[in-house]
């Protein structure tokens, strides 16, 4: 509860900030802080496979560049090149990088120490991995000043205030002395972007600095990196694979495919006119806002009622339950037949502990989850076989949802004979080659394991399964959020074209509004294990009702 | 405590007699080869396999390993020899004698039945010890006497040199000539199965295990042939060939290294399952028997187990027919305690990994397929298990074989009937320190033991590389 | 903390009590004192009245868990269970089957043991890290790939070789230490060295391997590569961030032995005669002499579960992360 209050407060700081900056916007000069010029890198052993190809780009102060591209497309390596500490396993064969006085290929390893955090600072994406664990966050940021300045260590301590303070960390003097897993992911990142602007750098390299964050918070991080860019006149490499983050943030782009830099422009006029055809396609990966579905009233097939899942918290010598997480708190909604509701929440609201309560793989401590006129949650385990058949899941991981020893074939069939579909070996051999075919793969992929695919292929691969045994209700749970976002938009469409067909219903859960208007008839927003605000997909997204709603709304970020 | 299958396979003069310890070891191959048929379906699996056979190392350790294996496997099919009938039994009835032998002992000719008198350096021609002796002449002198059978064949001390030399040829060409006849079958074998699969190529490094087989085929033709004629590596105080007992401990070593762990594996495969998988009250009990069995200090419990068995075998002797089959029975005994502290940590890592896995997505889709307790352990767990499984077994391995030499010294070890490692090396302790050193004892059990634990060492560090997913990301 | 610390003494509890199940069911069930006995006094020319003699005197005579002749608390009290068994708890060792008192034989010989274990385990401890750490240095070089495999080779020799060998060419051959012996007061030391130098020396190869793997696995985490960005140097990263996160692996490995310790070592003392508890416990075991055997069992569990408490202790202090409740 703490978090979302102290991350509200600074959202108010930056929020005025961002106002000034506006102004300001053309006046700031614009030199060139950083060039990079035809760096190819490849893989140190055999086979040598090409990593980058000629990449070129110059970055300029007080301004965002921003590189994007699919995961895998190299632009990580490119940034971890200007720092040279690239893995073992690859090395530089030419190019060269440069400072406006200096060449960094041309430094001892020594002199390349004065630069890392002095002149080039770098932000990594996930911020708890990326903090020492054993080491106060305080102790990390001196470590800093230490290493490139001459500070006394009471002038460090305050100069350590001082930053907590700018990227607006509530209670700075207190926060000096935590341990990062204390800290919510946004504070975690706020104090990743203190220590790189320690030494007051002139390059900040931001590695997919929010990807790991929910969107209200994403949104602060990047306001307050924008804001920092001006102030500093810091020239920003920002590195991400969201469209609507480069919209919002960058001065200038650049786009990676496979190595290569295809094409860069300034934001507006890439925006406006995209050269490249793969530019294209990542524009328009960005669902439209504004196209809502309509829904036919049809009679309900679940319904939820005051649903309850607490779990216990034990303390003390005896380990008695002290006191209860309340995972879900006494939500209520319904899907009918053929419709699609969105349940959207960031993380910990409990969400995903809904879906697996009405698969029953959780117990509810109250409330009910009726499917027709059966009370799902109060059947064994026997009596709910009946009813899997009829209530299906599709995982977020399309890596960890299939059994990595089992062929496609026996991962789709498992279901038809555990469920005692009455099918012969040769029927279902048909129905499983007819399904792979529905979701565009080809029926010899029975044959083929599953690492043999692409993350969006095996999504697909995990829909044939839920379909298999012809369910009534797939609970969607997070399908796309672990894929690139050309991939995203194929798998979305596929879903809407099989409830088309086959009448299903889905109830899917995200943290990602912005696909909602394309996917769902209705939205049921939840925070802290309740449901804050319901209705119509067109109702809630053009007129929300609850502060939460309009919160979350006014972080997705947008093409247009 | 054996079965006996009826006389003659080969004739009257044999009956084979199967030791509990050789049933496990063969049911132990077998258990393997249907391992590796269930591996080699999944082509993830083949291609990690490749991964630590596309080294040369990983070769050229494999087929070392291979050969102590064959050569333990050889040494586990035993069988033992009509007496020849006397005057007073009826035609009908064929007694047996109470040596058990070994195919290994046929291989291996006449090294095993040579004894001196007492010790005798490598290829010495006379004993180690003085003796009284008697001269043609009457005369009686205190000198070193010649060895009953260490070269024995020649006609004078002066032609020992060319002698050796001469042998040592012969007896290398023929384990060559054997080597290579095999190595060709093999490259023809290959080439025809290459051919026929399209021409694929195959990367992997055959070359670096025919180089290892020959050298080893080469060894063992010189052992052989000059082993039969001298005593390569002397004689211990019973005045036994030194080289001999070494290689009948390659049986011990083997066996104890696998038949430890496979003992109790079932008993940790479960457990550590059903603790992972189920939780609540069976994890709490399958908790509580490893920490109370781990809290106590391993040595002290294998010394105190065996102790035990031991009273408990000398006052049953009425189980067991001949000495070996006692020996056999400490040896299992033995095996299956130290199997039980090793236990413990394979059931601790099972049972973290089963909690892991049963969160894991494709569970969680298992349960909402109402796919049955026991088929989501079959299918999905265990599978994803096998890894940590073959992991633990090859490291293991080589841990249990350097054990059995403590053990022997702390007096809980192997059965003096039962050529091993361990004891040899225990005597050994003493014998050094006699003046001047006896150190031939020493020399056999030590090498034989360095070769195959740092073979198993360094071929367990390729298969943990290739297979555990930690490791991936170092080498990536 | 404190209520956490209670909870794992109370848990302790029963694990000492399956220890004491156990051994029990081996010593006095599985081998029936009659047992013992005769393999004691030998199979041959032993008579029953000699057997019977030997188990009165030795106090094995009564019933195993209830005794129906005695009165009172004496149906329980009066029984092999409670007096062999039971009274370990209250560390009442009994007499050994030689009729000396265990007690006072374990408090004589803990001081011999713990001179040669504890130096033998910390600076092993030093040796291990620092060999660790000076081939993290060269990580991916040719020397690195050399240090494993001589690291695998050292782990594939047997411990007894290293002892044999030790003893035959350092102390026999150039007489540069005693061969074997102890000595109480200051001048001790010299019989100490050379045990102390084989025990660290046949250490070397399976620890500073784990340690190298352990290292590396932590060197290639996001925080390392943090550091290296904010241009701290290669050594720094090492002693600043890699080793502080090390710490817990180690401490889990490490501490809990410590108490261990107090037991000595079986092979090491034997060969060097030194008059510890682990050559007592090899004395006992080769003369069969089961009190004693029963009642180190015991002292090694007890010693083994401190050790499990000491290190989760241990980590509240390693890690801010972690948390006793």
């Amino acid at each position: 509860m703490t978090v979302t209050m102290t991350e509200a407060r600074s959202t108010a700081y930056v929020q005025t900030a961002t106002s000034e900056l506006t102004l300001k916007k053309q006046t700031v000069d614009k030199s060139l802080a950083l060039s990079v010029s035809n760096l190819n890198v490849c893989l140190r052993h055999k086979p040598y496979t090409t990593i980058l190809k000629d990449v070129s780009f110059d970055l300029k102060k007080g301004e965002v560049y921003a590189l994007v591209g699919e995961s895998g497309s190299g632009k990580s390596i490119t940034s971890l090149s200007i720092l040279r500490l690239l893995p073992d396993a690859l090395t530089i064969t030419r190019g060269k990088i440069a400072l406006p006085e200096t060449s960094l290929f041309a430094l001892t390893e020594q002199e390349m120490g004065g630069i890392r955090g002095k002149k080039i600072a770098m932000i990594f994406q996930d911020a708890l991995t990326a903090l020492n664990p054993v080491q106060t966050v305080g102790a990390q940021i001196a470590e800093t000043l230490k290493i490139h300045t001459s500070l006394s260590s009471s002038e460090i301590r305050e100069r350590t205030v001082e930053l907590f303070r700018e990227v607006g960390l509530p209670d700075p003097e207190k926060r000096v002395g935590w341990y990062p897993h204390q800290m919510s992911g946004g504070q975690q990142q706020r104090v990743m972007i203190a220590m790189a602007l320690a030494c007051e750098p002139d390059i900040l390299l931001a590695d997919e600095p929010t990807t790991a964050l929910d969107v209200t918070i994403q949104k602060q991080i990047l306001e307050l990196i924008k804001t920092l860019t001006v102030k500093r006149k810091l020239a920003v490499l920002l590195i991400t694979h969201d469209m609507g983050v480069v919209r919002q943030t960058a001065d200038r782009v650049g786009v990676m495919y496979q190595g290569e830099i295809i094409e860069q422009n300034v934001c507006e006029a890439f925006f406006a006119d995209p050269k490249e055809a793969y530019s294209r396609q990542l524009i328009d990966s960005l669902p439209d806002m504004d196209e809502h579905r309509s829904l036919e009233k049809e009679a309900s097939l679940l319904t939820v009622e005051d649903l309850k899942i607490h779990f216990p918290v034990r303390k003390g010598l005896f380990q008695r339950v002290h006191s209860y997480t309340k995972a879900v708190d006494g939500i209520s909604f319904a899907i009918g037949k053929g419709e699609t509701l969105a349940l959207v929440g960031e993380s910990g609201c409990g969400k995903s502990t809904t879906g697996r309560a009405i698969l029953n793989l959780e117990k509810a401590t109250a409330g009910n989850i009726w499917y027709n006129s059966l009370c799902v949650n109060q059947l064994t385990r026997r009596e709910m076989l009946p009813l899997r058949k009829k209530i299906q899941v599709i995982f977020q991981n399309p890596f960890s949802s299939m059994n990595p020893r089992m062929t496609v074939g026996d991962i789709i069939e498992e279901g038809m004979v555990s469920l005692g579909l009455e099918l012969s070996k040769e029927e279902r051999i048909q129905r499983i080659e007819s399904l792979l075919a529905r979701v565009r793969l080809e029926p010899e992929h029975r044959h083929r394991y599953p690492h043999e695919f692409s993350g969006g292929q095996r999504q697909r691969i995990a829909i044939a399964r839920a379909l298999a045994v012809e369910p009534d209700l797939i609970i969607c749970d997070e399908p796309t959020s672990a894929l690139d976002v050309s991939i995203r938009a194929e798998v979305l469409d596929l879903l809407l074209e099989l409830q088309r067909e086959l009448q299903v219903s889905y109830l899917f859960i995200t943290h990602d509004l912005s696909i909602i208007p394309h996917i769902a008839h209705r939205v049921a927003v939840m925070q802290g294990g309740k449901i804050v605000e319901q209705g119509l997909t067109e109702q809630v997204l053009t007129q929300p009702q609850h502060e939460y709603t309009k919160m979350l709304l006014d972080a997705v970020p947008s093409a247009h | 405590m054996d079965f006996e299958i009826g006389p003659g396979l080969f004739g009257d003069g044999f009956m084979w007699t199967i030791l509990w310890s050789d049933a496990l070891i063969f049911l132990l191959v077998g258990a393997i080869s249907l391992f590796v048929a269930s591996f080699r379906r999944n082509p993830q699996n083949m291609e990690r396999w490749r991964q630590v056979f596309a080294t040369r190392l990983g070769m050229a350790t494999f087929v070392i390993i291979m050969s102590y294996v064959v050569i333990a496997l050889v040494d586990s099919v035993h069988f033992r020899k009509a007496l020849p009938a006397t005057e007073e039994q009826s035609s009908e009835q064929v007694f047996y004698s109470n040596d058990v032998h070994s195919l290994l002992d046929l291989a291996l000719g006449e090294m095993g039945e040579r004894p001196e008198r007492t010790y005798s350096a490598p290829f010495a021609l006379k004993s180690w010890n003085k003796e009284n002796l008697l001269l043609p002449d009457g005369e009686r002198v205190r000198d070193y006497p010649e060895l009953a059978y260490g070269g024995a064949h020649l006609a004078s001390p002066e032609s020992f040199v060319k002698d050796v030399a001469i042998k040592s040829l012969v007896g290398i060409g023929k384990g060559l000539a054997v080597a290579l006849a095999l190595i060709g079958l093999h490259a023809f074998w290959l080439r025809r199965s290459l051919s026929a699969g399209a021409g694929e190529i195959s990367p992997l490094p055959w070359k670096s295990a025919w180089i290892t087989f020959a050298i080893i085929m080469a060894v063992l033709g010189w052992l052989i042939t000059l082993g039969n004629l001298y005593h390569v590596l002397g004689t211990d105080q019973a005045g036994n060939d030194t080289l001999f007992e070494s290689l009948k401990g390659i049986r011990t070593g083997v066996l104890i290294g696998t038949l430890a762990t496979l003992i109790t594996m079932p008993v940790a495969i479960s457990l550590g399952l059903a603790a992972g998988y189920f939780r609540g009250w069976i994890d709490d009990v399958v908790q509580y028997i490893y920490t109370t069995l781990i809290s106590i200090p391993g040595l002290l419990l294998i010394a105190a187990s065996v102790l035990l068995f031991q009273v408990w075998i000398n006052n049953n002797p009425q189980f067991f027919e001949i000495g070996l089959e006692k020996a056999d029975a400490k040896f299992l005994a033995l095996c299956f305690i130290l199997g039980i502290t090793s236990w413990t940590t394979l059931c601790r890592l099972l049972r973290a990994e089963t909690l892991k896995i049963s969160q894991l997505d494709y569970v969680q889709a298992a349960h909402a397929f109402g796919v049955s307790h026991f088929q989501i352990i079959k299918r999905h767990i265990l599978p994803n298990l096998s890894h940590i499984i073959m992991i633990s077994f090859v490291l293991d391995f080589s841990g249990l074989v350097l054990a059995e030499a403590v053990l022997a010294y702390i007096g809980v070890g192997i059965d003096p009937a039962m050529a091993s490692w361990g004891n040899m090396i225990n005597m050994a302790s003493t014998e050094l320190s006699r003046e001047p050193s006896i150190w031939w004892n020493l020399c056999g059990a030590f090498f034989l033991m360095f070769t195959l634990v740092l073979s198993v060492n360094l071929f367990s560090d390729l298969v943990r590389d290739a297979f555990d997913p930690k490791t991936k990301l170092e080498t990536a | 903390m404190f209520s956490y610390i209670i909870r794992r003494l109370c848990y302790a509890i029963p694990i000492l009590i399956g220890v004491n199940l156990l051994t029990f069911v081996l010593f006095f069930i599985v081998n029936t004192p009659e047992d013992m006995a005769t393999a004691h006094l030998g199979d041959k020319y032993v008579t029953e009245e000699a057997v019977q003699e030997w188990i009165a005197e030795k106090g094995y005579d009564q019933p195993l868990f209830f005794n129906g002749d005695a009165d009172g608390l004496g149906t329980l009290t009066d029984t092999i269970f409670f007096n062999k068994s039971l009274k370990l708890f209250a560390f009442d060792f009994g007499t050994s089957d030689a009729g000396r008192s265990i007690q006072s034989d374990v408090l004589d010989r803990m001081g011999p043991s713990l001179a040669l274990a504890l130096p033998t385990f910390f600076i092993g401890i030093f040796v291990n890290i620092s060999v660790a750490l000076m081939v993290l240095m060269f990580r991916g070089s040719s020397l690195d790939r050399f240090a494993v495999v001589v690291f695998v080779t050292l782990m594939s020799i047997s411990y007894l070789f290293y002892i044999i060998f030790g003893q035959y060419y350092m102390a026999k051959m150039s007489r540069l230490f005693p061969v074997s012996g102890f000595n109480d007061g200051i001048d001790g030391w010299r019989f100490l060295i050379l045990p102390i130098v084989i025990g660290v020396i046949s250490g070397i190869g399976a620890s500073a391997r784990w340690y190298r793997s352990l290292f590396i696995e932590v060197a290639g985490l996001d925080f390392a590569r943090t550091a290296r960005a904010k241009g701290v140097s290669e050594a720094g990263v090492l002693f600043r961030h890699i080793l502080p996160n090390t710490m817990l692996p180690i401490l889990t490995g490490v501490v809990v032995v410590i108490p261990v310790l107090f037991m000595g070592s079986l092979v090491m003392e034997s060969f060097f005669s030194i008059p510890g508890l682990g050559s007592y416990l090899l004395d006992a075991i080769r003369a069969q002499d089961f009190a004693i055997v029963r009642a180190m069992v015991f002292l090694g569990s007890v010693l083994y579960i401190i050790g499990l408490i000491l290190t989760d202790i241990s980590y509240t202090w390693a890690d801010p992360r972690v948390r006793l409740s």
